[in-house]
């Protein structure tokens, strides 16, 4: 047993950091949005708040957890795993050290797209089988949301892709020795920004799931271990995209060396979960037709512009 | 590795007669996807990890979404499954299945008298793209403007006056 | 349609900034239980009956503040003593309907009815919101220190005549013609 890449130490410690992580943005985001609005957020629980996530966990796992009579069971109880596995499936291919992640594969950013177009089938699925009118609208807005943003999201990493020759995420990062690639791609690391956001449906974007307007959305009928289920894997999902954008634009585990490359990563990738906590806190939701046409209308030519014009720098050059 | 294109395969095939079988139109197209996927694996397993990963992408992940966003819109409900249970009937199955059947031994005919080697090499992006943008860089035009054909039809559609 | 594109952008950057340096401003919560807020004397909260400076009731139960109070909280009955003075035989007051208005302090002609700074009254049992003239009434003038209701009026009461009081006259005989 040792630390290299996809031995089972190594696929325990990362699920255990992922999970960990993860469930401590709880407190960490209440908190946060806490000072973001001028309040100090939850500091009761623990030495300032930090047991508050154990107290959010106690409550969730004893809740009861009720599944409608008039839902489809089959499709209610099997949403939430569909997406947390999604998720979890993704990380497979992050390379979080030289020698730390769970497998090398020639199809990472691939694979992780896949991942994320599967995890749609959760919230649709989700959605349909509450058998509630809410529940459904959040639904149907998820599905156009998430198969639109996927589109963005797949052409902006071409650039990157094409960049570096490879689908492989270890040597993407090995290719960014010299430079990161957010000073050549920065439109499209902008576009990866606004549809990841999208994509993991977190505000200002959290337009399937609304409060303000359709309840809860898609998980209006879900409770206790189920919803927590949701709503881990919406963290997941902020975790996964920040780690996804520190890998493709940010050089991920490269830096100085008077840290090791695994510390590096995590500094990397919790300043990203920091500014999406950030854009939570201070950008209001657009409506969804103003999310729809603004995909289609802006991002898709900007990103097609964006993969064009690398490809001919990229042959100008060669 | 031949072991787990079996076992794919068997998953492919299960999920295949589930989707026809199925009464409730969401989970005969829950079934369809993991059939999807269980072919994907298959593909992996082959040696075309490109095609598996698009197989996802592609079908799994976008083709069946607008499949489900469809039925999402058009309100079924117990009737609609008491129909497709009298569809069901015995009567309805016999010309299919001997027909089927007659594919289905021709197939493995076919399957024992070429000698197979069930791992080939591996087909990677590079070699894909290679070919796409090669030898057969018409059909791939081809393709991509009858898509932004139907892509300008679309957005005629659906633009308001 | 550029400038748009950038306006937008840097509004957007702006907004993002202005709340980011929040995060080293001061924060406006109260730790209220760690942390008492300043109380105003004139808060309008629980409700009390004061007595005057010689230590008697001074309520007259003149049923002013009931009349005046918008949802009906108090009730209270007249008695009298033996001298004279009128006093409430019970005084209750239902907290879990009053609103805290003021308006029995405002219609008082005795100053008996204060309201005071105090909030902190939730109980686990709705009746233990029903306080009675024992629990209302307090050993002090609260925020009138001077004021004696019988001192200052007419009402005739054992030790002091008519015309006795502060500032008034001696009773005018009707039937003397004489000026």
């Amino acid at each position: 047993m040792s630390l290299e890449i996809g031995s089972p130490l190594t696929i325990g410690l990362i699920l255990l950091v992922v999970i960990g992580t993860a469930a401590m943005l709880i407190t960490v985001e209440r908190r946060l949005l806490g000072f973001w609005q001028e309040r100090l957020g939850p500091n009761r629980v623990g030495w300032f708040g930090s047991l508050q996530v154990v107290a959010d966990m106690i409550k969730i796992f004893t809740k009861e957890d009720w599944i409608p009579p008039f839902a489809d069971k089959f499709s209610f109880v099997i949403a939430p795993g569909i997406i947390m596995s999604a998720v979890l499936l993704s990380f497979a291919v992050i390379p979080f050290a030289p020698d730390i992640g769970v497998i090398d594969s020639n199809i990472g950013v691939l694979f992780v797209l896949a991942m994320a177009s599967l995890g749609a089938y959760s919230v649709m699925l989700g959605g349909l089988s509450s058998d509630n009118k809410y529940a459904l609208l959040g639904s149907l807005r998820a599905a156009a949301q998430m198969v639109s943003y996927e589109v963005f999201m797949g052409i902006s990493l071409l650039g990157v892709v094409a960049l570096t020759g490879s689908f492989n995420m270890r040597e993407i990062v090995e290719a960014q020795t010299d430079g990161w690639y957010i000073i050549p791609q920065f439109i499209g690391f902008v576009i990866f920004l606004i549809a990841g956001v999208a994509e993991s449906h977190r505000l200002p974007f959290d337009i399937p799931e609304a409060e303000q307007e359709i309840c809860a959305g898609y998980h209006t009928e879900y409770s206790g271990m189920k919803f927590g289920m949701f709503f881990v894997a919406e963290y997941i999902g902020l975790v996964l995209i920040s780690s996804l954008i520190t890998v493709l634009f940010f050089g991920g585990w490269l830096g100085p060396s008077f840290l090791p490359p695994i510390i590096w990563f995590f500094v990397k990738a919790s300043a990203f979960i920091g500014f999406f906590i950030l854009m939570r806190a201070a950008v209001p939701r657009p409506r969804y037709d103003q999310l729809m046409s603004y995909g289609w209308l802006f991002l898709l030519p900007l990103s097609l512009v964006n993969l064009l014009v690398t490809g001919v720098i990229i042959l100008s050059t060669q | 590795m031949i072991a787990l294109f079996y076992i794919a395969a068997i998953i492919a095939v299960i999920a295949t007669v589930a989707v026809i079988l199925q009464t409730n139109i969401v989970h005969g197209l829950l079934y369809l996807i993991l059939s999807l996927l269980a072919v994907a694996v298959i593909f992996y397993v082959l040696g075309a990890p490109f095609a598996a990963v698009l197989e996802a992408i592609v079908y799994a992940g976008a083709i069946m979404v607008l499949f489900l966003f469809v039925i999402m819109m058009l309100n079924l409900g117990q009737h609609t499954r008491d129909q497709e249970r009298k569809w069901l009937t015995p009567r309805g199955w016999i010309a299919p299945s001997i027909m089927s059947a007659i594919l289905l031994g021709q197939l493995v005919n076919v399957m024992r008298q070429i000698d197979y080697d069930i791992v080939p090499a591996q087909v990677g992006v590079m070699e894909v793209s290679a070919l796409l943008f090669g030898p057969y860089v018409l059909a791939v035009e081809l393709a991509s403007i009858l898509l932004l054909a139907g892509l300008v039809a679309a957005y005629h559609l659906a633009k308001t006056k | 349609m550029i400038k748009l594109i950038v306006d937008t952008l840097l509004s957007q950057i702006r907004t993002l900034w202005l709340v980011f340096i929040k995060l080293f401003q001061k924060k406006d919560t109260v730790e209220y239980p760690d942390q008492q807020p300043y109380m105003f004397p004139r808060w309008r909260g629980r409700i009390i009956l004061s007595r005057d400076p010689d230590g008697e009731e001074r309520c007259v139960a003149c049923n002013l503040c009931a009349v005046a109070c918008p949802v009906d909280c108090i009730a209270l009955q007249k008695g009298e003593m033996e001298d004279g003075r009128w006093y409430p035989e019970f005084f209750r007051i239902n907290f879990s309907r009053c609103i805290m208005c003021g308006f029995c302090e405002e219609a008082c002609p005795t100053n008996a009815i204060q309201l005071t700074p105090d909030f902190e009254m939730a109980e686990y049992v709705r009746q233990d919101m029903v306080w009675e003239k024992e629990d209302l009434l307090i050993e002090g003038t609260g925020k009138y220190h001077d004021y004696n209701f019988y001192r200052v009026a007419g009402k005739k009461i054992e030790g002091k005549d008519k015309g006795e009081a502060l500032n008034e006259a001696p009773p005018v005989d009707v039937r003397s013609l004489l000026p």
